[in-house]
């Protein structure tokens, strides 16, 4: 494995052995229920659980990944940790599965940014030995690129739906792929956040912890908020389905996509409040934005207009149809599941 | 086919197989492939594992298929059923094939055979003398159908070894043993890639699915300083010789492009996908469980052999791919078209009597168009 520095522990905590760290810097997770010095890592942890489950990014106290003391960066590692330790005693998946996506985001960015540092050559080398550690990438930096072997560049962006990431639409030469960093760590997104949950799913589960009785109360009742507005799919069309699923997944889903969503699930009667949640794992999430959008959709605001769900036709040339058997015949997926001869 | 004519085409295949067993290998890593073979007038054998030479060898001789094939995968246990046999990898095969490239010299060459009234003609639609639509389509020889094919494995090469990265001697070449070609990749980093994956090579291949804003056209403000150069590499080079054609008419077509706006540019290059991607069998490529004829076996379709071509821009099939017998015999042939074989010429035989070479006549005997008198 992979030696971390103190500070990329702290931008890089899943890569750490939990267990070990605690060791090494001589405590017990029992001290951190009691001692009120240690406590303050035990309040972050459950904010960076809460946080994650709106859907936003945990807000370090590094900056650029630094920090100018010691104990912020080991208190950054330790949230990191005992947000672990509360998320197993809280047992939900939900909470897990929002935390791996929000911490994959946070570690994107300063994967990202050490890609694309070149004042510490170091930086750079750590970032590219994370990714072929993690994701067996090999990647190789040539001029303003970064490059990647073609077979491997495949078996990721397969899983893309997006027509930028064909291979068709990318620098290809000598057998690689070109990419910027950004484009490089966006390559890995998905596995990412799925390395971090089997790393929580299949740590063991402490028993609980006197002093933790508190936060994990507070996060069983923060999950049953999410049971509300989960959606079933059931009877929705493939396009939707997809559009959901690229959602939860926290991919992005192009305007079209996201305008057919809304406009679908307006026509369908769902209320603005009811859909906006949806949009939450967006890349770009923006509550006041999202909201103003779908009023202005749904005729709330300005000009009065509903707007209605675009055809089939339509939505076949925005490469969003997924059509199945029991597309045939409709001309709008409103109709879908509703029998027509 | 009656029991005459297939006693006539196993004594010829046999004698082929048993005369040129030095154009039949086994391929690399033999006992971690699937072979299969056919017979006239039988169904498919698949399933089957060989070891070595000796073992192909004998296979041919017991057996006299009419085909043979090989899987271009390589299985922990080649010889189990599907799910139990195990798929490690498989080499990357590209099928070009005259029939598919919609060329305008094809109706020149093809004949129908009626399935009714058995009568032969030149009409590609319905049959002229009972006017059933209930027709075969057969095609001839042609010159111009094979230069088609090799201008677009020369198109696969060149993306082949620019773009992807593989190196020469890794590809080999084999004339089909009918109106095309095949192309083998062997040891690249394609090998473990699934079908999902091949799919994205193919559509890359054959310049499907690009959108404009890779070739620097956007919806909004179109930049002239995003459009590609001529020298540049991969796609954007290509499109470039296409579009612009030199230097000096690049800053004018840009002009027109971007006043011509976004969709049409999109449509224009869905237009010259045919023009500027090689034209493969999607089908083929993406398929990682399929099995492939064998070079140096012989195709039953005109007892040609799938051979290997050397040097690709000289190979000519129809003299360098058959090596049937000289033995003549005496046929009842139909076929309206002259064709050509090892240099020399065929036909046009309005069902009548004839005394030609064994390879003359079993190929049409392949193609349905003859019966041993
Ligand atoms: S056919 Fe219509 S309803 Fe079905 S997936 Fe495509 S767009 Fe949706
Ligand atoms: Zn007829
Ligand atoms: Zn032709």
């Amino acid at each position: 494995m992979i030696t971390l520095g103190k500070d990329e522990i702290a931008k890089y905590p899943f890569l750490a052995d939990a267990g070990q760290y605690l060791k090494d810097k001589g405590f017990s997770l029992d001290q951190f229920g009691i001692d009120p010095d240690l406590k303050i890592s035990l309040e972050k942890a459950l904010s960076r659980v809460q946080v994650s489950a709106d859907g936003k990014i945990y807000k370090s106290d590094l900056i650029d990944g630094e920090a100018s003391k010691d104990y912020v960066l080991e208190r950054e590692v330790f949230s990191f940790l005992l947000a672990i330790v509360l998320l197993k005693l809280t047992g939900m998946n939900t909470l897990i599965k929002r935390f791996a996506l929000a911490e994959a985001r946070r570690a994107e960015k300063y994967l990202e940014k050490d890609l694309a540092n070149i004042t510490d050559e170091s930086k750079k080398e750590l970032a590219i030995r994370i990714i072929d550690d993690l994701f067996s990438i090999q990647i190789k930096k040539q001029d303003d690129y970064f490059i990647i072997p073609i077979s491997n560049y495949l078996k990721h962006s397969v899983n893309f739906h997006e027509r930028e990431w064909k291979l068709i639409n990318r620098r290809v030469g000598n057998g690689f792929v070109f990419l910027t960093p950004h484009e490089t760590v966006r390559l890995i997104r998905k596995e990412l956040s799925s390395y971090i949950s089997s790393k929580i799913i299949n740590a063991k589960t402490p028993s609980m912890i006197s002093g933790f009785e508190e936060p994990v109360k507070q996060l069983i009742s923060l999950s049953k908020k999410f049971v509300t507005y989960s959606v079933t799919t059931g009877e929705y069309p493939p396009c939707i389905k997809h559009a959901i699923e690229v959602l939860e997944k926290g991919e992005n889903l192009p305007h079209s996509g996201r305008f057919m969503l809304a406009t679908f699930l307006l026509s369908r009667n769902q209320s603005v409040e009811q859909i906006a949640p949806l949009f939450k794992n967006a890349p770009d999430y923006n509550e006041r934005v999202t909201l103003y959008q779908l009023n202005h959709l749904a005729g709330a605001s300005g000009s009065g207009t509903q707007y209605s769900c675009p055809s089939c036709e339509k939505l076949k040339t925005q490469n969003l149809c997924f059509a199945i058997p029991e597309c045939d015949n409709i001309f709008n997926p409103l109709q879908f599941g509703k029998k027509r001869k | 086919m009656q029991e005459k004519e297939v006693k006539f085409l196993e004594d010829a295949f046999k004698k082929y197989y048993f005369d040129h067993f030095d154009l039949i290998h086994v391929p690399e890593r033999t006992s971690e492939r699937e072979f299969g073979f056919q017979k006239f007038n039988s169904g498919m054998m698949r399933h089957i594992s060989l070891k070595d030479n000796k073992e192909l060898h004998l296979l041919l001789m017991q057996n006299i298929p009419s085909d043979v094939y090989c899987s271009n995968a390589y299985y922990s246990f080649p010889n189990l059923s599907m799910n139990e046999k195990d798929w490690k990898e498989a080499d990357l095969i590209f099928d070009i094939d005259a029939k598919d490239l919609q060329l305008d010299c094809r109706l020149s060459h093809s004949i129908t055979k009626c399935n009714e009234c058995n009568q032969v003609s030149n009409s590609n639609h319905q049959c002229l003398h009972c006017n059933s639509k209930k027709i075969e389509i057969k095609s001839l020889p042609c010159k111009n159908c094979i230069e088609g094919s090799k201008k677009e494995v020369f198109k696969l090469l060149n993306i082949l070894i620019e773009d992807l990265g593989v190196e020469k001697n890794n590809i080999k070449i084999y004339f089909s043993g009918n109106e095309g070609f095949h192309v083998y990749v062997y040891n690249s980093q394609f090998l473990t890639l699934g079908s999902r994956e091949r799919s994205e090579l193919v559509d890359y291949i054959m310049f499907r699915g690009a959108i404009p804003e890779t070739f620097g056209m956007k919806k909004l403000k179109p930049q002239r300083s995003l459009f590609p150069d001529l020298e540049e590499r991969g796609w954007r080079g290509r499109f470039s010789k296409e579009i612009f054609g030199s230097k000096s008419k690049r800053s004018k077509i840009i002009s027109e492009l971007i006043s011509g706006g976004y969709s049409k540019f999109h449509k224009n290059l869905e237009n010259i996908s045919t023009i500027i991607g090689a034209q493969i069998d999607p089908n083929v490529t993406m398929d990682i469980h399929r099995i492939f004829r064998l070079p140096g076996s012989l195709n039953s379709k005109s007892g040609l052999t799938k051979i290997f071509c050397k040097d690709l821009k000289s190979f000519d099939p129809y003299s360098e791919s058959s090596f049937l017998n000289e033995n003549t015999v005496e046929i009842q042939a139909s076929c309206p078209i002259e064709f050509k074989l090892k240099n020399k010429k065929f036909g046009p035989f309005n069902n009548e009597i004839v005394t030609i070479p064994t390879y003359g006549a079993v190929y049409m005997i392949c193609k349905n168009l003859a019966t041993i008198a």
